[in-house]
């Protein structure tokens, strides 16, 4: 059973690796995630994005930009997820001092 | 409850950090506009810095920099910031979270977004850094007295 598992396991990694080979070097302009439109011929988010973000918000940092800003639903889920984190675990294991139960 | 570590070497050299990584949280917070950093790293800096007073100085000492009772609070309120940020941009005429219609005069949309940026990144920097620190605490509580 373990070696059914580390065959498994190894040839779903060379797979990937595999997969890998194929993937666009970093910054390629021709790219589909770099390109101005998309195949179905929609403007590409991308290419918008670095293009317009230092003038639209005076931030040189693109990540940042997309992060709060084009993206600022997403980080105000992510910021909504961490404090229910904190919740969950307050709600667990927090009990009242007199010692009764909640 | 945490107890207080016993080497004086660790309490006086966190006590001596603490302070430095603190500032460098805040440094990534306000620098995010430039560098890479904004809310999530320097939130978790600073909830570090806590943390490892929590360890090293013990309860008692570190409660003067950060009470327990303000953790869940706290996170609450960084949220809270994000959100009433969203709604102040609607209150100046523009969508949920468009910060380029902030009700502050004397501002080009452009800069008014990048003030934005910068309320959110607080928000969610105060944020976690509390839940951080609240859910230390709840796990290193002792109430079960059975």
């Amino acid at each position: 059973m373990k070696l059914l598992s580390y065959i498994l396991l190894i040839s779903f990694g060379l797979i990937l690796v595999y997969a890998a080979n194929e993937l666009p070097t970093r910054g390629d302009p021709n790219a589909p995630i770099n390109r101005d439109s998309s195949l179905a011929g929609t403007p590409g988010a991308t290419a918008h994005y670095i293009r317009n973000a230092e003038k639209d918000m005076k931030t040189p940092n693109v990540v940042t930009t997309i992060l709060a800003d084009y993206r600022g639903y997403d980080t105000l889920g992510e910021t909504t997820v961490i404090f229910c984190a904190g919740i969950v675990v307050f709600l667990i294991l927090r009990k009242q001092k007199d010692g009764s139960k909640v | 409850m945490v107890q207080k570590s016993n080497s004086i070497i660790v309490g006086i050299v966190s006590r001596f950090m603490a302070p430095f990584i603190q500032l460098f949280a805040l440094y990534v917070i306000a620098h995010g506009h430039y560098s890479p950093g904004g809310g999530f790293q320097g939130g978790a800096l600073l909830g570090a810095s806590i943390l490892l007073l929590r360890l090293t100085v013990g309860d008692k000492g570190s409660e003067l920099v950060f009470k327990k009772e303000f953790g869940t609070p706290l996170s609450g309120f960084g949220v809270f910031i994000y959100a009433a940020v969203g709604v102040l941009a609607m209150i100046g005429g523009g969508l949920y979270l468009d910060y380029g219609s902030l009700p502050f005069a004397g501002m080009t949309p452009a800069e008014l977004r990048s003030l934005g940026i910068l309320l959110v990144e607080t928000g969610v920097g105060i944020g976690v850094m509390a839940t951080v620190i609240a859910i230390f605490d709840d796990l290193t509580m002792r109430h079960f007295r059975d």
